[in-house]
């Protein structure tokens, strides 16, 4: 048994035998040109031919694959249509009288190590991409084919590195991992793994040995090990573990449109919390039954101005069109002077945590705050909307901010701007003062979203990113689900319903807490979707 | 003459689909284009120079403009900044 060590890409496990790619480039030929004119011609000719096989590997990607991976071969006809690169070639073919293939292969080599003397690793990583152009050159120039691998069962694919061109053309179906010799963490390889949801691992010298074609072999994508002909020991470990992973995955899935309700019969809403559209998709994939927090600060955040009415509506109204009925709940903007936007200067502040941010910001900045207000109320008359606040302590905050919402409702009214006047309207209990007075706050608001993380931060005084207070940190204080077990029962006494969108409502060894309590909805991370569901569905609860 | 500053705040930097975006902008225009980050500078009508400057998230950049369309060309790549990077 051989083990090579390489750099974790992609987690997982794979068990299969190996096809081992070598490119055949072989030696470049370097000849003297005495008709330069003429080298230089055939150099163009070739880059024509590149650009048209680029545009069908694009429209093939698309079809096959999406948007995001077919971007690729447009950036690679980018790269073959810049100045420098074409300048630099037609040089060597003027200068040294060099043929073409050679002149590409100088100035690939060039640009390459360029790339490689940025310090960023994503550059770094697109090396590969003009090796993939540079080749592509110098087969149209050559006339040579033969870059195509063709499988005939599942297995693991060995390479030095396998170039975007190459990977679009496999057979998916056919591999199991990817393992290179060259490659990082963001080489194309190791982002299609990861898209592929395979195991790969990257960076693994002595890796292209004749001997390994066809020999069976573990991909361990979560340790960065490839284990050549393992022994039935290293076999036995693995495929155990390959079983478990596949039995989960597959559990989980039938998962998918099944009811999120406990054998006695208690429902609960699975919803999920969402940072932007994106998100809102891969909720809707693990099967969301709505967003209990739709996070707006990334509108504001890659921005570098204030969203405007129209920017923000548009957002929120495609929100509310994916969702399609199912409830989204919007949470107005939550920064503070830790969490900052270039174009908003905040006073630097001793104490951030504590200070002006979320609705206290809001509420000393009107204007910002009724264009959030007015764009997430529009929104409504295009699907199911909520709105809550965050950082609430205070009735009186409340009562500013439906004394705010009526403003605007009028207003919209007299533009005759449609929306929705049913909309709920809720809070975030985020602090201890917001907990121990959900009593009198429950009657005003339809309904709480109990913000764990600051919940937990703020009752025990602890910094959650100060690593030296671990020891000091417990997130299942009984402070916390006390005062969680109290925001429970005053909604109920009031007849609101309450849920939990911190990190504590993914939390498994708390789901038959929550349950027993009676919280209303539990919204977590679109990935964590699934594994609570079958929690909650096998949950002793009476 | 013109100039204007922006911090970059696509967590992958100026990468290569923004990039190539941007040249194809920069190329459309008159004016000279220069980006300067880090101490370094690159004409934005070049995809691989613009690259090795290997701009990270996070990053302030300086784009400076000369030319007759160098208003218009200002507004537009401030526009491409905002809405890709």
């Amino acid at each position: 048994m051989n083990i090579l060590k390489g750099n974790a890409a992609s987690a997982g496990v794979a068990i299969g035998p190996v096809y081992l790619y070598q490119s055949g480039r072989g030696e470049i030929p370097h000849i003297h040109i005495e008709d330069v004119r003429a080298e230089i011609n055939r150099f163009e000719k070739a880059v024509k031919e590149a650009l048209s096989q680029l545009d069908l590997l694009y429209k093939e990607a698309l079809s096959k694959i999406g948007e995001k991976e077919a971007e690729i071969f447009n950036i690679h006809a980018m790269m073959l249509e810049d100045e420098d690169y074409i300048d630099s070639i037609v040089k060597i073919i003027e200068e040294q009288h060099a043929n073409a293939e050679h002149a590409v292969d100088v100035t690939a080599t060039g640009f390459m190590q360029m790339l490689m003397e940025t310090d960023n690793p994503y550059m770094q990583g697109r090396a590969a991409d003009i090796r993939d152009i540079s080749d592509r050159l110098i087969e149209n120039l050559s006339g040579v084919q033969g870059r195509k691998i063709v499988l005939q069962q599942p297995c693991i694919l060995i390479a030095e590195d396998l170039t975007p061109s190459q990977t679009l053309q496999l057979d998916k179906e056919k591999i199991l991992a990817f393992v290179t010799q060259g490659g990082s963490f963001n080489s194309h390889t190791a982002i299609l793994a990861k898209t592929m949801g395979i195991p790969a691992v990257v960076g693994v010298s002595g890796l292209l040995c004749p001997e390994y074609f066809n020999t069976n072999a573990i991909v361990d994508g979560d340790k960065g090990i490839l284990y050549i002909s393992p022994d039935d020991e290293t076999v036995s470990i693995y495929t155990e573990k390959l079983n478990a992973i596949n039995e989960n995955n597959l559990a989980l899935k039938r998962m998918i449109g099944k009811e999120t309700i406990t054998p006695t019969g208690k429902k609960i809403r699975l919803y999920a919390n969402a940072g932007g559209v994106s998100d809102i998709e891969t909720a809707l994939r693990n099967d969301a039954e709505g967003i209990g927090l739709f996070r707006s600060e990334f509108i504001y955040i890659e921005r570098n101005h204030f969203p405007t009415e129209d920017e923000q509506l548009e957002i929120y109204r495609l929100a509310a069109e994916k969702m399609a009925g199912k409830t989204t709940i919007i949470r107005t903007l939550d920064i503070g002077a830790d969490k900052q936007v270039s174009y908003f200067p905040l006073a630097h502040e001793e104490n951030p945590a504590l200070g002006l941010r979320g609705i206290r910001l809001c509420l000393c900045n009107h204007n910002i705050f009724k264009t959030q207000l007015r764009a997430i109320i529009r929104a409504s008359a295009f699907g199911k909307i909520a709105i809550m606040f965050p950082m609430i302590i205070s009735v009186s905050e409340i009562k500013k901010i439906k004394t705010i919402i009526s403003e605007v409702k009028r207003e919209l009214a007299a533009d005759r701007h449609k929306f929705d006047n049913d909309m709920e309207i809720g809070v975030m209990i985020e602090t201890p003062a917001a907990a121990l007075i959900s009593d009198e706050l429950a009657s005003e608001v339809d309904f709480f979203s109990i913000g764990t993380n600051d919940l937990t931060q703020y009752t025990l005084a602890i910094d959650r990113q100060n690593a030296q207070l671990n020891r000091f940190y417990d997130s299942h204080h009984r402070a916390i689900l006390d005062l969680i077990g109290l925001v429970v029962k005053n909604a109920h006494d009031k007849g609101i319903w309450v849920g939990v969108c911190g990190e504590l409502a993914a939390d498994i060894e708390l789901t038959d807490r929550f349950i027993a309590m009676g919280i209303d909805e539990l919204s977590v991370a679109p990935n964590k979707l699934l594994e609570l569901r079958k929690t909650i569905r096998c949950s002793l609860v009476q | 003459m013109k100039e204007f500053k922006y911090v970059i705040t696509d967590p992958d930097g100026i990468h290569a689909r923004p990039a190539g975006g941007l040249v194809k902008l920069a190329k459309g225009f008159d004016s000279k284009i220069t980006i300067k980050a880090g101490g370094k500078s690159a004409d934005a009508k070049k995809l691989f120079n613009l690259m090795g400057l290997g701009v990270p998230s996070g990053c302030e950049i300086t784009v400076s403009l000369d030319g007759s369309d160098e208003d218009e060309c200002a507004v537009k790549l401030e526009e491409y900044f905002t809405a890709n990077l």
